[in-house]
């Protein structure tokens, strides 16, 4: 039986991802939960991939802070559960 | 090797081992592989919920809106039925064996002006499917799976069943239908994925 634990990663699970979107590093990025309003490294937050997308959580409140589908050469993102994201110039 | 495999995302148990199976091809929609398994896929931690505080609910465009106990939903008359199903990830699974409660049966009666449903569930996941496409014998909501109550990972207590869409429209944690006159796209179908979702018409994402 699959262990429903292992199915729940960490931020560094989707450095790639976020490369691919962001062109720059974001593991290091900080996000305000737009639910909660917790600040969160992109590193420190819940990721779920096992899913027709992407889904990230907030560490603290679980509520969903970013969902990324990819298809068909395009992405959708959306990133209605994070108020603010920071991170350094490249 | 556990920490290999999430570095490399996507290599999991559900998505290895592509098994062609020819024999049955026309039973398996375009783009689709059949798998043995059963690939358990999330948004999210599973809820736990105890049956005692569970409830199934009708809501929404109906006069008097319904909801059953644990007990009450039990002791509904219930049928067993063997499906296909197919998940947008490309993995389908053939004849699935479930046993739930018809919605024709939590349905009886009544009378409402709406032509489209969203399906809700506990941790917030939503989908929306017409509700021409939920009633005349086309979903179920089921609280087992191969003669066995329901596992949490598989949506247990109880899950929708919906087997001729994408099993995206198939929720876990089932527990209620809103009926609405108008169409609100769920969790997935507001971020890329299609809003019907026919897996014979590969209806993957928005624009299919």
């Amino acid at each position: 039986m699959t262990q429903v634990q292992d199915m729940k990663l960490d931020g560094n699970a989707i450095a790639g991802l976020l490369r691919e979107i962001f062109a720059v590093e974001m593991t290091t990025a900080r996000g305000t939960c737009a639910s909660c309003g917790a600040v969160n490294e992109v590193g420190r937050v819940e990721v779920y991939i096992h899913a027709p997308g992407t889904v990230v959580r907030c560490p603290d409140c679980e509520q969903v802070l970013m969902r990324v589908v990819h298809g068909r050469g395009r992405y959708w993102v959306d990133m209605t559960g994070v108020r603010c994201l920071e991170f350094a110039e490249s | 090797m556990r920490d290999t495999q999430r570095l490399m995302g996507f290599v999991s148990r559900g998505f290895r081992g592509k098994r062609r199976d020819t024999a049955s091809s026309s039973r398996v929609p375009p783009g689709q592989y059949v798998v043995t398994d059963f690939p358990v896929l999330s948004a999210g931690p599973t809820p736990r919920v105890e049956v005692d505080q569970w409830t199934f609910s009708i809501e929404g465009e109906i006069d008097e809106p319904r909801r059953w106990t644990w007990k009450e939903f039990q002791a509904l008359p219930t049928e067993t039925v063997t499906k296909d199903i197919h998940c947008v990830t490309k993995w389908s699974k053939l004849d699935t064996s479930w046993k739930g409660v018809s919605v024709d049966t939590l349905m009886e009666g009544v009378e409402t002006a709406a032509e489209f449903t969203t399906i809700y569930s506990d941790g917030g996941y939503t989908t929306n499917v017409p509700l021409d496409d939920i009633t005349g014998n086309k979903a179920w909501v089921v609280y087992e799976f191969d003669g066995q109550p329901l596992q949490p990972e598989h949506g247990g207590p109880v899950r929708f069943l919906v087997p001729h869409l994408y099993f995206w429209k198939s929720a876990k944690w089932v527990r209620g239908i809103r009926l609405e006159k108008d169409e609100h796209p769920g969790f997935w179908e507001s971020n890329g994925y299609n809003m019907y979702g026919d897996p014979w018409r590969e209806q993957r994402y928005w624009g299919d």
